[in-house]
């Protein structure tokens, strides 16, 4: 990637893309209930098993999949602009977002004609939940050491460890864990497999963990004598540590990375028009914007670059890391200027709106990959490691 | 196929020396004549006025490679000037031609272009003035330099408003066309600089080894990435219409966002070299220095930004990723 300006070339999202998207909003209007912004904010945070049924219905859950596993058949392109929307508007994907993106894809590359028959038309119809089983309480930027392991024996594996950070654990059918099966921790990406765990099997147990929002998306999952079965394995024994890298690089590459505080900033932009006061703000507004048509080409280059068969995965980790670099910019701007005059009552809303997003705003840049990760994996795609 | 034959010519011709030769006041007629005999000034121009009728998103990377080699004549301006003095009928000038930033006529007639690019050194203006575009002849123009070292832009000061050719209400050209161009001068100039940058992360040595094997740089040399692409693709949206001019809120927004990149890129460049970087014999600051030119000329960030601002506010009430869509479509 060390020649940027091949790297990044504008284009143009095809005409089919641009005519998805009409029907995109359509659904939306009708079917998305109206919700105040502050929870809009939440987006794929947002857990809602009825939106997410209603949009399978409508044939947009596994919008990439096969048509033969009950998927869409639809490309990068139609993704982007669906999750584009389902984003902008602040929509409550949680329930189906991670099966959709990485597990469904990953399930697809990997798995056996069993697993795929089996998970795929369920990922599909939003009946089966996945949650993501990378990090450990001892395992973050560090994935390679995670300690989870899950040990041969008759009938399956027993899993034993601990997953942690895992969002919306509790509403989840099915987990992709990465854990080790053969080896020891300094083999390092050596002896790493995946396994589908199905979260309601003995031995499981999901604790929720409240976070400094009062929320509670995220999840520590203990496996204690879990047994799994032989089938339970995805891809091959050994063969996790590059899974789990193509599973990173469909996480990365769409652009929910631009999209995180998109809520807070039209609330904003919408509160000053109904005072009148919006022309002072002119110029911030305008900034966001430019920065916004910026991102969104970046992404869309990255997009064409899957498209097209390329795995740009140094690509998606530059457009995440600046991509969130945007999306906490704008809490910590709005944040601001709400109080740039006391005297000015605050939007009630506006005010709960980018109070959530200024406090989970860090987590922007730590989810999928640490800014200081993506810095370094950006510099060895500039040939510096 | 003309970007190849142009990157062969501005490889092969403008080399530093020449860019330096220029700067210290040397003739760039060599230079200029380079260029204007092969013909590539004619991009823009229609074929029926022997020109390449060359689409705007053609014309973008021969823009950029004009930055990436900071080229010290007006070559960019003199093919904008094309397109919008021929398809009204009224004749190019014959030599060196750049656009106006800005026009103002006093109370007693006089007029100025304020910090023109290439002021210094070109033959004709094309201005907008009041709406109107208009040609000045420097010939009779008073020129005054920056003091800037190096800076070939100058204020031009002429004692009445004596066109050499006029064209009502075709003056709006003239900023989108200073803007896009700067904007693409800008995002080739600042990949050079990261090309030289990560070049001399590999190459200098310090504590036993290169300095681009320290976490510390790696991760400023891959911040400066994001900013060099951002302003690339940036750049790219005022070239991305199919009008004969740049689209007005793509060319607002790619000034924008390219004008903003220049701090953080020519402060990691620097940073990266260390002292070395801003000396005179060393390459790095004839990029450097034009990038903050180019932030400046035809209105920063903080101008385009409020342009952009302003047209969100203008625009119906709706998503700001709506509005964003519709500005680049």
């Amino acid at each position: 990637m060390a020649n940027l300006t091949t790297a990044f070339r504008l284009a143009a999202l095809p005409a089919e893309a641009e005519a998805f998207r009409a029907q995109v909003k359509a659904f939306l209007a009708a079917e998305m209930e109206p919700l105040p912004a502050h929870v809009r904010a939440r987006s794929w945070m947002g857990f809602d098993a009825g939106f997410s049924r209603r949009l399978a219905r409508r044939g947009w859950v596994g919008l990439t999949l096969p048509k033969a596993y009950g998927g869409a058949g639809m490309d990068a392109f139609a993704r982007f602009v669906l999750v584009e929307e389902l984003l902008a508007i602040g929509a409550p994907v949680s329930a189906h977002w991670i099966a959709d993106r990485q597990s469904g894809p990953l399930i697809l590359k990997y798995g056996s004609d069993a697993q795929k028959s089996f998970y795929l038309p369920r990922i599909c119809a939003a009946e089966a939940f996945f949650c993501i089983g990378m990090s450990e309480p001892n395992a973050g930027s560090d994935l390679a050491s995670v300690r989870s392991r899950a040990t041969k024996c008759e009938g399956g594996w027993r899993l034993n460890g601990a997953k942690i950070w895992t969002t919306n654990a509790d509403n989840c059918h099915y987990m992709i864990a990465l854990v080790r099966s053969s080896g020891e921790a300094k083999d390092r990406q050596k002896g790493l497999s995946q396994f589908i765990v199905d979260l309601s099997l003995p031995g499981v147990s999901v604790r929720p963990i409240r976070e400094l929002t009062g929320d509670a998306h995220f999840s520590e999952v203990s496996f204690t004598d879990a047994l799994v079965p032989d089938d339970a394995l995805i891809g091959g024994e050994g063969a996790g540590w590059e899974q789990v890298t193509a599973e990173l690089a469909f996480e990365r590459s769409g652009p929910e990375r631009l999209y995180s505080s998109i809520v807070l900033l039209d609330q904003w932009i919408a509160c000053l028009r109904r005072t009148g006061r919006a022309h002072a703000h002119a110029a911030v507004i305008g900034r966001f914007a430019t920065h916004l048509a910026t991102l969104r080409g970046m992404s869309i280059a990255v997009t064409t670059k899957l498209a097209q068969g390329e795995s740009p995965i140094v690509e998606a980790a530059l457009v995440k890391d600046i991509g969130t670099e945007f999306e906490q910019s704008i809490p910590a701007i709005i944040e601001s200027l709400i109080a740039a005059s006391p005297d000015v009552e605050v939007d009630a809303d506006l005010y709960r709106t980018a109070a959530y997003l200024s406090q989970v705003a860090p987590t922007f840049s730590l989810r999928g990959g640490t800014r200081e990760i993506l810095r370094g994996m950006i510099a060895r795609g500039l040939g510096l490691r | 196929m003309f970007a190849e034959a142009i990157a062969e010519i501005l490889a092969d011709q403008f080399k530093p020396g020449a860019v330096r030769s220029v700067e210290a006041g040397g003739s760039p007629a060599a230079l200029w004549n380079t260029l204007s005999e092969s013909g590539f000034l004619e991009l823009l121009a229609p074929e029926d006025a022997g020109g390449a009728n060359l689409a705007l998103s053609e014309l973008y990377p021969i823009i950029a490679s004009f930055g990436r080699h900071a080229v010290p004549v007006p070559a960019a301006q003199s093919i904008a000037a094309r397109a919008l003095l021929v398809p009204h009928g009224v004749a190019v000038p014959s030599g060196m031609t750049t656009l106006a930033a800005a026009c103002r006529v006093a109370a007693d007639g006089r007029v100025e272009c304020a910090l023109t690019p290439f002021g210094t050194l070109a033959e004709f203006v094309v201005a907008d003035h009041d709406g109107e575009l208009v040609v000045l002849s420097c010939a009779e123009a008073e020129r005054v330099a920056t003091g800037v070292h190096g800076s070939l832009c100058a204020t031009l000061r002429w004692r009445v408003m004596n066109p050499v050719a006029r064209i009502a209400g075709a003056g709006g050209g003239v900023a989108l066309f200073g803007a896009a161009l700067h904007a693409a001068l800008l995002a080739g100039a600042m990949d050079r600089v990261f090309e030289m940058t990560l070049q001399y992360g590999n190459d200098r040595s310090q504590f036993g080894k290169s300095i681009g094997k320290f976490q510390a740089i790696q991760h400023q040399l891959s911040v400066m990435a994001e900013h060099v692409a951002a302003a690339g693709i940036a750049a790219e949206l005022a070239f991305a219409g199919t009008g004969p001019l740049p689209a007005p809120l793509a060319t607002a927004i790619a000034k924008a966002r390219a004008s903003e990149a220049v701090s953080v890129v020519a402060a990691i460049a620097h940073a990266v070299h260390g002292a070395i970087g801003v000396t005179e014999e060393y390459d790095l600051q004839l990029f450097t220095r034009r990038m903050h030119e180019w932030r400046i000329a035809h209105g920063s960030e903080a101008y385009w930004n409020q342009v952009v601002g302003e047209a969100v506010l203008a625009s119906p009430a709706g998503s700001i990723t709506d509005f964003v869509r519709a500005a680049v479509d």
